[in-house]
């Protein structure tokens, strides 16, 4: 049970709130980006390329221009004349805004349409006629740094072949030796499929650019409000609109994942064609577009080993990493850390010894890859760290939860720094796995399964103990395009003791407006219902880098118990003054100061904040209002232990999730329900690539599975009966001890549920099966096996 | 996903209706559920000039019992067939397969009429229908005719419905007792389509001698089809497993799938040999119980 400090009535930590923003969705009252609705407002549609490579020969925008409503056809050639045609990326690779001579990836953007009406841009769009040149795309990785390879990046000066960077960590000498002497090693190559965050909502913008006032106004389905300010003026300050002139506002997202961190060229071309035309304009796109063209997440093909004695002791571990960016790195992490937080992937587990390299290349794919639900790449390395721990325990012979057990860094040893250099902040690993396996007593599902598999059943069961790197970041480390990875809260309490409170993140769905006023009201014993919570204007929030990667609590959330403190401590002043006794004498409990040892003598949080208005002290500032920036001392490092059961079906492969339990270790918990629903949604999104999400190409370059029929995103009917539970390790180093949870379902499941499956196939030899494992893949391994 | 320009019509009687298909000719369509013809509009694979929309005319959403016969009107729901007592009674099958089609939301729209007319072996009807040894009633400016459905499904998209016909009715022969039928499709995931889908009814004889068998089979083939030998291998013999083995067999072999995403030609093969077993033994139980 979660000990609340704090009555109902205020709200504080640990009750579990209705959402505050509830009210307005589920009565459909949200206001979306596509809501948005300005006079003269004229609309985009986008000309996308059905090659993967190709020269463009001509653009014909007679018949086009010939549809009623459209008023214009903006090509590549047209927005070089701005110098708009290329845009930056966040890892600072360059990316086309529109082609003006080639296409690098199938549906990537040729040219826009715009029109007085949706329909009219989409039926000039199918006018447009373009003549390519088709070419013989680069599509499979490990054939991109082929020297018969064609230069995919020739427009960069000096590129002689599809290499992006190399990058390194651990130490290599050390480990190779290691795996040269080691009793045992095992080895799996394994890809992490190519996926797509799919969010409700596709992304979106209205352009408003005042010519009168050269002011534009933003609205734009952005995770980051304050860094798009920033990029768009980097970008677009040479035509004069420079950072006071740009204001972006992001209102409500329908689910974000990541895939509205990036700035993608439909924004760039509705602000060019809204400042070139002085009308406001609108791109929406549709659910084919947004699944084609947006940042993709994921797709690294890492070989993973590990070394070990043979009684079970995990002495090191070495991942080799292709990573495929498709034609631009665009992917979104912290600027000084190419790979995200890959480095994370020597686990749960204690021992000395890694090494990790990873080579990015060029393929003629969308580019990316965004951090999917994921803290940079973590669930990259979760899995691999998974699946090889599982594979070693094979090996040995060993149960794999008494392996785990065995190898666990122990509660006692955090802070506890990790061979690539990270200090987890806290954790308690046996505990979290023992209470899961309580939680469907183990022993007896590993008897059940041997009897099962004497009879010729398949059922298997599947471990993944993780641990997360979340909450980036302290300002030494991270930044993205330079700017420090803090975030920020902003509170103003009014008169009558209610308050308003702006941050520089922006939820997506993620509840922000209920924990975030709950923070504050367990600080501040103003109740949660009286706060205010407000994101998404650049205008009036204080800056901050936004919501992904798990950060907004780890950061916002830190920024605004600490700027509550800074309010509490001038109500202690004010109640000082007020009850003529020193600020020593005085007591706080939620909600009010009391002098010590006579409590009846005491002034409430509401009297104090009237005070700070009508009689302040003199000499004091009036007001009640607090602003904080919180850069972190350390990253938080939540964790969570998951069991899968599976059964598989022997005849039809079909594979049934039967139970799967969850227990996650997140710190203090600020919301119960709202940690709850976030942990079945990120536990979907976990079984989704682990059985059936993956975006796939042919060799032309073509998606075979572009929309939604195809593309398997999984559904109620689809997702097991979530069992959840809890594990409560405080994070040291954050001022309310919580660690954020957004992210650690979707990181932790699919290796559950992988190693469930490989698990039911051992009897037959099978090692190794990569995600998404579907009936069909597993039908073609037991068949390989010789079983049908 | 915005469709092309048309041009909307609601007539209010079939006369009406044909009428409207006469004078428009390739350029119109038929719409009644719409769950098939909207996305192809969406995506413009499908482009026509009119829409005739028949929701309005009235006497085509009833399902009744005459003579032997069921009849159930072009308009019936998904939804209809779900929750119909007259047919639970006789054709429990029918549950199995709406409640494998797409989601509540599309039970309450698409109709049993329109996945047949949309002539695409992916649909999961035409196999039921097959295996019911249903027949399509057809109408014209002339009157009606009726189509056995082995006759009525011709290639991809096409069936044998001509310009200025609409189909108003299916009929159903009322099984005699002794009979069982079931149907499963196996889908990759809720909504989609089958990577092997099969239905089957089996009437046996106090004897124990299989007196007729229907089998067909979902998206295994360029158009629906009926496992011919699978139903031959056991008409006149006792059930057993050698027999349903030899249905299984011929039903893999006889199928012509495609290799895609939801699998090789050779793992729907033999899905279709393990679900052809698994629907006989149901359809079998469904006799006893």
């Amino acid at each position: 049970m979660i000990q609340c400090k704090t009555s109902k009535a205020i709200g504080g930590m640990g009750h579990s709130l209705k959402r505050k923003e509830d009210a307005r969705f589920i009565q459909g009252k949200g206001n979306y980006v596509d809501d948005v609705k300005l006079p003269g407002m004229l609309y985009m549609d986008i000309v996308r390329s059905p090659y993967a490579y190709a020269k463009i020969k001509n653009i014909n925008i007679e018949e086009a221009m010939k549809v009623p409503g459209v008023v214009a056809v903006v090509s590549g050639r047209d927005l070089e004349k701005y110098n708009l045609h290329w845009m930056p990326t966040l890892m600072s690779d360059t990316q086309m805004v529109l082609p003006t001579d080639t296409v690098m990836y199938q549906s990537q953007e040729v040219a826009a349409v715009i029109a007085t009406t949706k329909y009219a841009a989409r039926d000039g769009r199918e006018a447009v006629i373009v003549e390519y040149e088709p070419m013989k795309p680069v599509i499979d990785p490990f054939k991109s740094l082929d020297p018969s390879a064609p230069v995919l990046r020739s427009d960069k000066e000096g590129k002689t072949d599809n290499h992006i960077w190399n990058w390194k960590a651990g130490d290599k000498e050390k480990t190779d030796t290691l795996f040269e002497t080691a009793d045992v090693v095992v080895k799996e190559q394994m890809h992490i499929p190519r996926i797509h965050v799919a969010s409700i909502e596709t992304c979106g913008c209205v352009a408003d650019y005042d010519k009168v006032n050269n002011h534009l106004t933003m609205y734009m389905t952005t995770q980051a409000p304050h860094a798009i300010r920033t990029v768009i003026a980097l970008v677009a300050g040479h035509v004069g609109l420079t950072e006071e002139k740009v204001r972006v506002i992001a209102p409500d997202i329908g689910g974000g994942f990541g895939g509205k961190v990036p700035v993608y060229p439909g924004y760039v071309i509705a602000i060019a064609v809204s400042f070139l035309v002085g009308k406001p304009v609108k791109w929406i796109e549709d659910r084919s577009e947004n699944l084609q063209a947006d940042s993709f997440a994921r797709d690294y093909h890492i070989t993973a080993e590990m070394a070990g004695t043979k009684d079970g002791k995990i002495l090191g571990t070495r991942f080799k990493i292709l990573a495929d960016h498709g034609y631009t790195d665009a992917s979104a992490n912290p600027s000084k850390f190419p790979t995200g937080m890959f480095s994370i992937a020597t686990g749960s587990y204690d021992y000395g010894t890694t090494y990790m390299e990873c080579d990015a290349v060029y393929t003629n794919k969308p580019p990316g890859g965004v951090a999917y639900r994921c803290s940079f790449r973590v669930t990259e390395a979760v899995h691999a760290i998974e699946r090889i721990t599982d594979r070693f325990a094979f090996e040995v012979g060993k149960d794999p939860a008494d392996l785990r057990m065995q190898n666990f860094i122990k509660k006692e040893d955090f802070p506890w720094k990790s061979p690539t250099g990270w200090i987890y902040d806290s954790g308690d690993y046996h505990a979290g796995l023992q209470k899961a396996m309580d939680a469907l007593n183990y022993n007896d599902l590993r008897r059940e399964q041997a009897e099962k598999r004497a009879k010729g059943e398949l059922m298997g069961i599947g471990i993944s103990t993780f641990t997360e790197i979340v909450g980036a970041g302290p300002s030494k480390d991270f930044d993205i395009l330079g700017i420090k990875m803090f975030d920020s809260a902003e509170i103003r309490v009014h008169p009558t003791g209610k308050a308003i409170a702006r941050f520089g993140t922006k939820s997506q769905g993620q509840g922000h407006e209920t924990t975030y006023a709950q923070i504050i009201a367990e600080e501040l014993g103003i109740p949660a219902e009286n706060i205010a919570i407000e994101e998404g204007d650049t205008d009036t929030a204080p800056y901050g880098l936004g919501t992904y990667a798990s950060r907004s609590t780890p950061t916002a959330g830190a920024a605004a118990a600490i700027a509550a403190r800074k309010l509490r401590d001038k109500a202690r002043k004010i109640a000082a003054y007020l009850l003529e006794v020193s600020e020593d004498d005085l007591e706080w409990e939620p909600g009010k100061f009391f002098v010590k040892g006579a409590p009846e003598k005491s002034k409430t949080i509401q009297e104090l904040v009237f005070a700070a208005y009508t009689n302040h002290p003199q000499g004091m500032e009036a007001g009640f209002e607090a602003t904080h920036y919180y850069d972190p001392p350390n990253l938080t490092f939540p964790s969570g232990a998951y069991i899968c059961v599976v059964d598989i079906d022997r005849e039809t492969c079909e594979i049934k999730v039967r139970r799967f339990v969850a227990i996650d270790d997140c710190g203090n918990i600020i919301n119960p329900m709202i940690v709850q629903g976030q942990v079945h949604g990120g536990l979907t999104q976990g079984i989704a690539p682990a059985m059936y999400e993956e975006l796939i190409y042919d060799e032309a370059g073509n998606i075979l599975n572009g929309t939604f029929m195809d593309y398997l995103v999984p559904t109620a009917v689809e997702s097991p009966n979530w069992e959840t539970g809890h594990t409560v390790t405080p994070s040291p180093h954050h001022p309310i001890g919580a660690k954020g949870v957004g992210e650690s379902p979707t990181v932790g499941a699919p290796p559950a549920i992988a190693n469930a499956i490989v698990d039911a196939l051992s009897p037959f030899g099978i090692t190794h099966l990569d995600i998404p494992i579907t009936p069909f893949k597993i039908f073609k391994a037991l068949k390989e096996k010789g079983v049908f | 996903m915005i469709a092309q320009s048309f041009q909307y019509e609601s007539p209010g009687t079939l006369a009406e209706a044909i009428a409207l298909l006469n004078e428009h000719g390739d350029e119109a369509k038929v719409l009644s559920g719409g769950h098939s013809l909207i996305p192809m509009m969406k995506l413009r694979f499908a482009s026509p000039g009119y829409l005739i929309d028949i929701n309005n005319i009235p006497g085509l959403s009833d399902i009744k019992e005459e003579a032997g016969v069921v009849r159930i009107g072009a308009l019936v729901r998904e939804s209809q067939l779900e929750h119909s007592d007259l047919l639970a009674k006789h054709f429990p099958i029918f549950k199995d397969v709406t409640k494998l089609i797409a989601d509540p939301q599309v039970r309450n729209m698409g109709t049993l009429g329109g996945n047949l007319a949309h002539g695409d072996a992916a649909n999961d009807h035409p196999a039921v229908m097959i295996a019911l040894g249903a027949s399509v009633v057809i109408t014209n400016a002339e009157g009606e005719r009726e189509v056995p459905i082995d006759e009525f499904f011709y290639g991809f998209y096409m069936t044998a419905i001509q310009q200025g016909e609409i189909l108003t009715e299916i009929r159903i022969p009322v099984p005699a007792s002794g009979t069982g039928n079931a149907y499963h499709k196996l889908e990759r995931k809720v909504g989609d389509y089958a990577t092997a889908g099969v239905a089957v009814q089996i009437t046996v004889g106090e004897d124990g001698i299989v007196t007729s068998a229907g089998i067909g089979l979902t998206n295994l083939n360029p158009v629906p089809l009926r496992a011919s030998r699978s139903e031959e291998a056991l008409i006149g013999k006792p059930l057993s497993d050698e027999t349903i083995a030899l249905a299984a067999q011929f039903a893999s072999e006889d199928c012509s799938p495609n290799s895609d995403l939801r699998g090789s030609e050779e793992y729907k093969r033999h899905l279709t040999s393990v679900l052809v077993k698994r629907m006989i033994a149901k359809a079998v139980e469904r006799i006893n119980g």
